[in-house]
């Protein structure tokens, strides 16, 4: 599945099946599981127009994850990516709004780069500082999560800010509701994130590099990787990513509000864990990151068109998800 | 075992043809082990010959395949996870087991705090911690945060948390290897004092010298098997070196090679001072093998990484090939073919949770990038071709670094640090904690880099591995370098009298 495993097994020794990593595995073999019992749940569940509306919904959590995999890989943690969705989608709008350019296609354009600047811009702060003002990650970005929160509930004077522009609006539509080749865009802009994502992640110096900060800061140091240049990037692409998210967000609704993007980050951090990433940093698997957000979906699906469980305990089902996954991950941790 | 010294004392712990396989792959085989009551008995062996294995299956942190052990003259199973402290039984790692943020009083009743009407008796601990430190003749406070003591300190609060919990028997795993020789002394004192009250040690080490010092029996493992055990009197060394390894030692050392006086400079470093470090200066030549000497925390490291760009340096220069480096860019230093070995291999030299490639071209990942895309065929071929040279010998190519062997690690380390082709090299203890033969392997690794027009500094606590491998030796003490010896001059008194202050270079 994830490229890194093949380059492993191309170095000398034939592959058997104790080589094979379980908890790589694990994510898959859950989503799995969770698909059959949702086919015996409920007929409907398993046709393909459910599955992909499920994918669909869980594409901003999907695409904020694969950030978050790269900052929990580097032994950081970005809590403030819930708010950032609602600031930077709140920025974009009102500069949609602004009018400054009168062409609908060109004012798009426009704020799409403005919107990838400006997430980009509010990773880097949280990067910063991380890095240079040398905060705890954790108390870091709880201030920046409370500042983005608050940023945007000024900007919105406490209600909503709304596209107004119904030019821009029908331009923009298909971004969310569109499909590529019969697949839902956002389907597809989440293959091409985790795609991109992995490449990096597996395939380049930067990638290797994320992996040994957050295994060993200190082994990093003396192997003369930029310790806190590595921290920084993997926020700013945390921030890009929330960009990338906040693109999808804004044509489905059109609208912000100071509780757009409430609790996000926790159900993305969730994400990360149950897709196999370690929390202490270390060991990053993009793919089982984009697996496990699937998953966080799926359960609230199947509790949906259950009628056994009541889809208000949806929130209690995804806490125990990430536990059931730290406990049947420990379990696993490979025996040689 | 050997029939003459049976029955002498009395036997406290005996292990009777213990096996033991790990994954179907078995690394004792038959292994007999008998300990008495008030001895120190050195376990001797190389890098993987099975010692901690047996350490750790006499200690119930591991059970055996087949075999029994004794204790006291009856069959027991150990029970696990070091719940063996309860019959006496204490094992000292190699890595502590000390939790930074607690104070020494704390770290010793940690798990069976003494409390009264179910509150701290927090000055009963404190006096007991007192009695016992006092015993060993140890001058930590007892209120002190184990993050503020020194290795030797740390050593010693382990100890006394042995003593503390009734030991008749400690497992000691390398003690020394951290420790100076004033300190080591001073262990050993407090070894001998606690074995002429009946308390039996097994040392593990791999250092002859203060194996013949301080033990009376000496057993030898290879391969996993018992080869032998006798009194340490009857053997000397050059013996014991013999039956760990099954060989004649052939010379350890390399024969040295003298850099012509006419030889290019290399690394000027000129007045260097850092926090700690004052007004350093030295040369290499081209080809030339420099040693620097000296008690632990004598600033040589401090020296080497401010050298290394790891470290700011507040005052002086350091010049390669007369280019001057700028001070804390390690960037900088690589590039001019400066390179660093740590001699801290777990902690800042390897990712133990990653496999030997990752390891390997870490520093060096440019090297197999073409347009940032890193090529797994390349990175492939340069593992290969560093364990040819290095010869790393692993039975399976995707062992994570955790599971190697020392002397394996510390060779994936020179070899990662030589993948990025430095012609000045720093190797920080070359050879910690690593066995005889790996030891040699090393020494010729770097005579051989030498003689190739390579640049090298050894630092190292081990002085016959600097008088063995250097043409030069610089003498550090307290953050100065206080003697630079030269040719017939390098010799252990020599060393000794300037790294202990009793000697100083004339002021140049």
């Amino acid at each position: 599945m994830s490229v890194n495993e093949e380059s492993i097994q191309s170095t000398t020794h034939r592959r058997t099946w104790r080589d094979v990593d379980l908890r790589a595995v694990a994510p898959f073999a859950a989503l799995a599981l969770l698909l059959i019992v949702g086919a015996m749940v409920n007929p409907n569940f398993i046709s393909l127009n459910n599955l992909a509306n499920v994918a669909t919904r869980s594409a901003f959590i999907a695409i904020i994850a694969v950030g978050a995999t790269f900052v929990i890989s580097a032994g950081d943690l970005d809590l403030s990516v819930g708010s950032m969705v609602a600031f930077v989608a709140s920025l974009m709008i009102l500069f949609m709004n602004s009018g400054v350019i009168a062409d609908p296609a060109l004012m798009l354009t426009a704020a799409v780069l403005f919107a990838v600047v400006a997430g980009s811009a509010c990773g880097l702060a949280n990067g910063l500082i991380t890095t240079v003002g040398r905060i705890e990650p954790f108390i870091a970005t709880l201030g920046t999560m409370g500042i983005y929160r608050g940023l945007t509930t000024w900007l919105s004077q406490g209600g909503a800010i709304t596209l107004r522009e119904p030019g821009i609006q029908e331009l923009y539509r298909p971004a969310y509701f569109g499909s590529i080749l019969g697949m839902p865009v956002p389907i597809a802009i989440i293959l091409a994130v985790t795609a991109v994502a992995a490449f990096i992640l597996y395939r380049t110096r930067y990638g290797r590099h994320v992996v040994a900060v957050g295994s060993n800061s200190d082994v990093a140091r003396y192997s003369g990787i930029a310790v806190n240049r590595v921290r920084t990037i993997a926020f700013v692409i945390q921030g890009l990513c929330v960009a990338v998210a906040v693109l999808l967000y804004v044509p489905r609704l059109g609208s912000t509000s100071a509780t757009t993007g409430i609790l996000w980050e926790l159900q993305a951090i969730t994400a990360v864990v149950v897709g196999g990433t370690a929390l202490k940093g270390g060991a990053g698997r993009v793919w089982g990151t984009i697996c496990g957000a699937f998953i966080l979906e799926l359960v609230g699906n199947i509790m949906l068109l259950s009628n056994f469980i009541s889809e208000y305990l949806i929130g209690a089902m995804q806490g125990a998800i990430i536990i059931i996954a730290m406990l049947v991950q420990r379990s696993l941790v490979r025996k040689s | 075992m050997n029939p003459e010294t049976v029955d002498a004392a009395r036997v406290v712990l005996q292990a009777r043809r213990i096996s033991k396989s790990f994954s179907g792959v078995q690394v004792l085989f038959s292994v007999n082990f008998e300990l008495r009551a008030g001895e120190i008995h050195a376990l001797m062996g190389e890098n993987g010959a099975g010692k901690s294995t047996l350490v750790k299956i006499l200690s119930g942190f591991e059970q055996p395949s087949s075999g029994e052990i004794l204790l006291d003259g009856q069959p027991v199973t150990l029970p696990a996870n070091g719940a063996a402290e309860a019959l006496g039984i204490v094992i000292i790692h190699q890595e502590f087991n000390l939790a930074e943020h607690l104070t020494v009083a704390e770290s010793l009743f940690l798990g069976r705090e003494v409390t009264r009407f179910g509150v701290l008796d927090r000055k009963y601990m404190r006096a007991e911690t007192r009695r016992v430190l006092d015993l060993l003749g140890c001058h930590v406070d007892a209120n002190a945060l184990i993050g503020s003591l020194s290795i030797a300190e740390k050593q010693m609060v382990e100890i006394a948390k042995a003593i503390s919990r009734d030991a008749r028997i400690v497992f000691m795993d390398e003690p020394t290897a951290v420790l100076s020789r004033e300190e080591t002394n001073f262990l050993f004192r407090q070894v001998r004092k606690l074995r002429d009250r009946g308390t039996s040690f097994v040392f593990v080490s791999h250092k002859l010298d203060e194996v013949i010092e301080l033990t009376d029996r000496v057993t030898v493992l290879r391969d996993g098997q018992w080869v032998k055990t006798a009194a340490t009197s009857m053997l000397d060394g050059e013996s014991i070196a013999q039956l760990m390894v099954g060989r004649e030692m052939s010379s350890l050392y390399p024969a040295k090679k003298e850099p012509n006086v006419d030889e290019e400079v290399v690394l000027r470093v000129d007045a260097v001072s850092t926090d700690y470090v004052k007004d350093a200066g030295f040369e290499v030549r081209k080809g030339e093998i420099l040693g620097f000497s000296g008690m632990i925390g004598s600033g040589r490291t401090e020296l080497m990484e401010a050298v290394a760009g790891l470290r700011p340096r507040l005052s002086g220069e350091v010049t390669i090939r007369g280019e001057t480096v700028p001070s804390g860019d390690v960037h900088a230093a690589n590039r001019r073919g400066l390179a660093y070995m740590t001699k801290d291999r777990k902690a800042k030299g390897l990712l133990l949770n990653s496999g030997m490639t990752a390891n390997l071209t870490l520093q060096s990942l440019g090297r197999h990038a073409r347009i940032g895309y890193l090529s797994p065929a390349s990175e492939a071929a340069a593992l290969e071709r560093a364990r040819r040279r290095f010869d790393i010998r692993v039975r399976d190519g995707n062992v994570v670094a955790r599971r190697m062997s020392g002397g394996n690690q510390q060779k994936l380390l020179l070899a990662k640090v030589m993948e990025t082709e430095p012609d000045i090299i720093i190797i920080d203890e070359p050879t910690r904690g690593i066995d005889v033969g790996t030891k040699q392997q090393i020494y010729h690794f770097i005579s051989a880099l030498a003689r190739d027009g390579r640049s090298i500094i050894v630092v190292s606590s081990e002085m016959p591995e600097v008088i063995g491998l250097c043409t030069r030796v610089a003498v550090m003490r307290e953050g100065r370098i206080v003697g630079m010896l030269e040719g017939d001059e390098i010799s252990e008194q020599e060393i000794m009298r300037y790294a202990a202050g009793l000697k100083k270079m004339a002021a140049a």
